[in-house]
């Protein structure tokens, strides 16, 4: 078998590892190639055909195809290799990834820094133990999306959204505007998953009810879906008896979270966070394993493309760092940054404070929708933030900004935790 | 395959009647293990199928396990069967490469005061004829597997007990029974069943068939059939059973299948690894009167998870990839009916075929084919091959050889599904191989495309392109697992007159039925040639 | 004047507005708390517009259909009619970002321009 090597071999041609490359490349590294498992560059947003994307990084408004044609055309300006078609197999903690195509069969390439942007898969239908038959019709938002936008089929013509995530909104939208039905989208939660713009463009628009505190109780039909019984459900998610109400449709599309695809970390010892089910990183991006960075939707679900763009271009940064010899984490403390009270998690998960930026974004989601709170943050036991927020739901990605030159002025600092305070 | 011919024959010049040997109602694993044993005779064998594809009934939702012997009651037909069916398994298995492995099974002792029944049950299985079998004390048992329940008190070893796919092993037995000359005819009900003068009319909905003798292996619904021609009524009842399937991470959580004492509605809830890694829970045990009752509960679901966890810890249930529920064709008597009923000569019951009925398939097989064999004066067939190659996977093979093959055939270097590292050529291989696929779930059931973590969210279109290109149909006529299962209902962006009303779309749904079948039936012609 | 009610759209908050209005003028907003939402919920009332997206075959290209929009806003109500034109454009491929596929949309003055690349075959 062939062995090739590489400085640095990105994981997904997505925008994450389009944006992770580049940055890379600006960063002075020449021989980068992006290993792409579809027929083409762009991942998920070449079917994301509706606007909303890159209002931060380009500061006007595309559609997703545009957002990554963008990213895929500097790429080539800046001639970065990629392997269409490929499938990564293996990756082994030494850096040496194993992949597979039709045209070179099984080869290895040795890397001097992997960065693993494979983005994420959608929750299927078994994971959420829903009852029933299991006839087709039954799709995730983004198969259904894919079948729409990219080949041009309706996945049916009378459809039922389980899940109000964007991805859900938008197909609704879009199923509409091409002649179904939409009747109604059901939320399990009380709050909706998804954007406010998109409640209002996507649902209101079209008078497509949108249904909290639902989920759906039953699928009929044995061959083509018939019919989803919908009920509502009580404060811990239980289906209240009595309230069922069945929906004559043929499509039944769910929105039901997405899900990190960290088959290949979890196989090559990359440590994972229970909370973003994507790796544990330091504040350079950097997994457990030296020389492995992770950024995009691998890393923690975004809901901004915009947001992914920009930290991958770090995670990029940073892997350059490391292939120039940057010093390593190795024997060095990491102070673990803590999710406290009221926030589900936090990116990255620890800093190693003497190798830090002077400024460091961390990222995080609340773990409930909270108004009129405070987010604070901690050094050990003392308080170096508390900023007020009108409102915070999970839906929304929120972020804080630590300083180096804070965070060293304690020389004993055990940890950092971010919390959400009502005072 | 005869697919299409037969309809067109039908349609084209009024009733043509097929005279058969042998036809075989049913192509589950037990037709279709009747079907492959049959083939080792001169007869004209003919396999029918309500549905689209083998192994569409009970043979695709139970619990993927070779008993061991020990629950059936010593003397009946079950308990030897069962037996048999276990020790030729090894053999089947290699002659027609499919998956299966002896794990061995564990029956938990959760209380002291249960202990006679454990007991009870090792000297059943002794008396049954199955060997090895042995009773663990509480260390053990833990230390066979780490992960029971700290309460158990011991456990009955069965190392004769396994795991086989019963997909591949149905799919295994109709390719060869094909391979020696069966016949399959797929989307295909039997409405009636009628004796005449030495032969069965069987009237089916796409058109009338003549056969001298006709199986019965029809599953929940063999007591229609059996009732059909014999006054002495046979009742089935279909007992629903409801199953969890876990990710490959979890997998490893057991080591064995690990059973519950039994109780008076069948084994209880087993939990147990699959040949593919999985972690299989179930079944629940409720009768119903609705032959077509498959669909899963939230009963059922809770039962699952409260039983499960009574004899095995920690079950990641987070892990969950599917659930799904199977109908035990439960006949009143308890046993399996396999012969000619006293008033109905040259029919022959394979019915009340439940538990342990996938392990008793190969003997069932012999048993109904020495039968016929005797009755019809049947020659062997010269020619016969016992043997048959299953579908290549390419990570099986070590990297060179891996290699070398993508080199040969590039579509095994090109991966369809990702959850299962399913390439482009196992699919190819699916749909042209005999009785090959032809719905997403036929792939499924053959390369397990679509059956991973991600259920098929990733892979669907893009098997959906393989088989359009494949077999020339268009999106609109692909279905999930055939009959009106489509998965598109359309082009849109295309000439306004094709969603033209309902009536309209129904015809264009008959055409496009019609050159379907036209089409196979082409290809049928084409493969002879 | 009549009373409207709509969700701002500006921000996570998603205030709660209502704005007076005869059809032509604005009278009284309220509920908004910053100056966007004042001015988007100003214009929801009186000229609600969205950029439209959707796709378009493509005759002789790799891929059966690329993505458009429309170049601007368009407003709301003409959403229907802008379909129906946009269903019945066939691109002829290649098909390049930015290429403009219809010149005037149902009336609107807005071209439909293409955002994804579509190669000849």
């Amino acid at each position: 078998m062939t062995i090739e090597a590489y400085t640095i071999v990105v994981i997904g041609g997505g925008p994450a590892g389009l944006a992770a490359a580049i940055a890379a490349r600006k960063a002075g590294i020449r021989d980068i190639l992006i290993l792409e498992r579809d027929r083409e560059l762009g991942g998920i947003l070449n079917q994301c055909i509706h606007n909303g994307f890159g209002l931060h990084t380009f500061k006007e408004e595309l559609t997703g195809p545009e957002y990554a044609g963008r990213f895929v055309a500097q790429a080539g300006e800046l001639e970065i290799a990629c392997e269409l078609n490929t499938m990564v197999m293996e990756i082994s903690r030494e850096r040496v990834v194993t992949a597979m195509n039709r045209e070179k069969g099984m080869f290895r390439i040795r890397a001097g820094a992997v960065i693993l942007a494979m983005g994420c898969r959608e929750r299927a239908r078994g994971a959420l133990n829903i009852p029933g038959y299991r006839p087709a019709g039954i799709f995730s938002a983004g198969t259904a999306q894919r079948l729409v936008n990219m080949e041009g089929y309706l996945p049916g013509r009378k459809a039922v959204i389980l899940g109000s995530g964007d991805i859900g909104l938008i197909m609704a939208r879009r199923m509409a505007l091409e002649g179904a039905e939409v009747k109604a989208v059901a939320e399990l939660m009380p709050y909706c998953g998804g954007l406010k713009r998109n409640i209002v463009q996507c649902l209101e628009d079209y008078g497509i009810p949108l249904k909290l505190c639902h989920t759906v109780v039953d699928i009929q039909g044995r061959e083509r879906l018939e019919g989803v019984t919908l009920a509502q459900v009580d404060d811990k998610g239980k289906p209240i008896p009595g309230t069922e109400e069945t929906y004559p449709c043929d499509t039944l599309l769910l929105s039901v979270g997405l899900i990190p695809e960290n088959e290949l970390s979890l196989d090559m010892g990359v440590e994972l966070d229970e909370a973003t089910s994507g790796p544990v990183v330091d504040e350079s991006l950097e997994t457990n394993i030296p020389g492995v960075f992770a950024c995009g939707n691998v890393l923690h679900v975004h809901d901004l493309v915009d947001y992914v763009s920009e930290e991958a271009g770090r995670a990029g940064t940073n892997a350059a760092g490391f292939v120039k010899g940057r010093p390593g984490k190795d024997g060095r403390q990491q102070i673990p940054l803590i999710a406290g009270q009221g926030v589900r998690y936090t990116v990255p998960q620890r800093i190693c404070v003497e190798r830090m930026e002077p400024h460091l974004k961390v990222r995080f989601r609340v773990g409930a929708v909270v108004r009129d709170s405070y987010v604070s943050v901690y050094l050990n036991e003392k308080c170096i933030m508390h900023r007020k927020k009108t409102v915070m739901a999970p839906g929304e990605m929120e972020e804080v900004v630590l300083s180096r030159s804070v965070l060293e002025t304690d020389p004993d600092l055990k940890s950092i935790a971010i919390k959400i305070e009502k005072e | 395959m005869e697919q299409g011919g037969f309809l067109l024959l039908w349609m084209g010049q009024g009733r043509i009647n097929i005279m058969y040997d042998i036809c075989i109602i049913g192509a589950g694993v037990t037709g279709c293990a009747i079907a492959r044993e049959l083939s080792r005779y001169e007869a004209d064998i003919c396999v029918l199928e309500r549905c689209e594809d083998v192994c569409c009934g009970t043979s695709k939702a139970n619990s993927a396990i070779i008993h061991a012997g020990f629950d059936a009651q010593e003397g009946s037909l079950m308990a030897r069967l069962n037996v048999e069916g276990s020790r030729r398994m090894d053999r089947l298995a290699q002659e027609l490469d499919f998956p299966f492995r002896r794990n061995g099974s564990l029956v938990v002792c959760l209380h002291e005061e249960e202990r006679p029944a454990l007991q009870a049950l090792y000297e059943r299985g002794v008396r049954n004829g199955v060997e090895g079998l042995r009773i663990l004390s509480r260390e053990e048992a833990l230390e066979k597997e780490p992960n029971l329940q700290s309460t158990v008190t011991g456990a009955l070893y069965a190392p004769t007990g396994g795991i086989v796919c019963p997909f591949l092993m149905t799919v295994a037995l109709a390719e060869n029974a094909c391979m020696n000359g069966v016949k399959f005819r797929f989307d295909t009900k039997v409405l009636a069943l009628e004796k005449a003068d030495g032969f069965y009319r069987l009237e089916t909905d796409r058109g009338i068939l003549e056969s001298r003798y006709v199986v019965n292996a029809a599953g929940v619904y063999a007591d229609v059939f059996h009732n059909m021609v014999s006054r002495h009524p046979i009742h089935i009842t279909p007992r629903k059973g409801e199953y969890f399937l876990l990710d490959r991470r979890a997998g490893g959580h057991v080591s064995h299948t690990v059973f519950m004492l039994p109780g008076s509605m069948g084994k209880g809830v087993l939990v147990s690894p699959t040949v593919h890694g999985n972690l299989i829970i179930g079944p629940t045990a409720v009768d119903t009167d609705d032959k077509e009752g498959t669909n899963t509960t939230r009963t059922g679901m809770d039962i699952l998870a409260v039983q499960a966890g009574l004899t095995v810890r920690d079950i990641p249930f987070r892990q969950v990839i599917t659930s799904f529920s199977g109908l035990r064709a439960h006949e009143d008597s308890h046993d399996f009916i396999i012969g000619e009923p006293g008033d109905a000569e040259g029919f022959v019951d394979a019915a009340g075929i439940e538990s342990p009925g996938l392990t008793s398939a190969p003997a069932i097989g012999s048993m109904v084919a020495e039968l016929l064999q005797k009755r019809m004066d049947l020659q062997e067939k010269r020619g016969f091959t016992a043997w048959r190659k299953g579908i290549l996977h390419p990570l099986d093979l070590p990297e060179k050889e891996r290699s070398a093959l993508i080199r040969e055939n590039p579509a095994y270097g090109s991966i369809v599904c990702r959850c299962e590292s399913v390439t482009e050529g196992e699919i190819l291989d699916a749909i042209h191989r005999p009785v090959g696929a032809r719905s997403l779930d036929g792939i499924k059931r053959r390369t397990r495309a679509g059956m991973g973590r991600c259920q098929s969210g990733f892979c669907a279109p893009r098997i959906m392109e393989l088989l359009q290109r494949e077999l020339s149909m268009s999106l609109e006529e692909i279905t999930k697992s055939g009959g009106s299962s489509r998965i598109v209902t359309g082009r849109f962006k295309e000439s306004t007159e094709e969603n033209a009303g309902d009536s309209g779309k129904e015809n264009t749904e008959k055409r496009t039925e019609e050159k379907t079948l036209e089409r196979f039936e082409k290809k049928r012609r084409e493969g002879e040639a | 004047m009549e009373k409207k009610e709509l969700t701002c759209i500006c921000c996570p908050k998603g205030c709660m507005i209502t704005v007076m209005t005869d059809g032509k003028n604005i009278g009284e907003v309220k509920g908004y708390t910053c100056q966007r939402g004042r001015a988007y919920a100003e214009k929801e009332v009186l000229s609600p517009a969205r950029i439209l997206t959707s796709t378009v075959r493509v005759r002789g290209g790799v891929r059966p259909l690329t993505s458009v929009k429309t170049k601007t806003e368009i407003p709301k109500d003409r959403i229907r009619a802008c379909m129906q034109e946009i269903n019945g454009i066939v691109a002829e491929a290649p098909v390049g970002i930015g290429d403009v596929l219809l010149e005037d949309v149902a009336q609107t003055g807005v071209p439909i321009v293409a955002t994804k690349a579509v190669q000849a075959l």
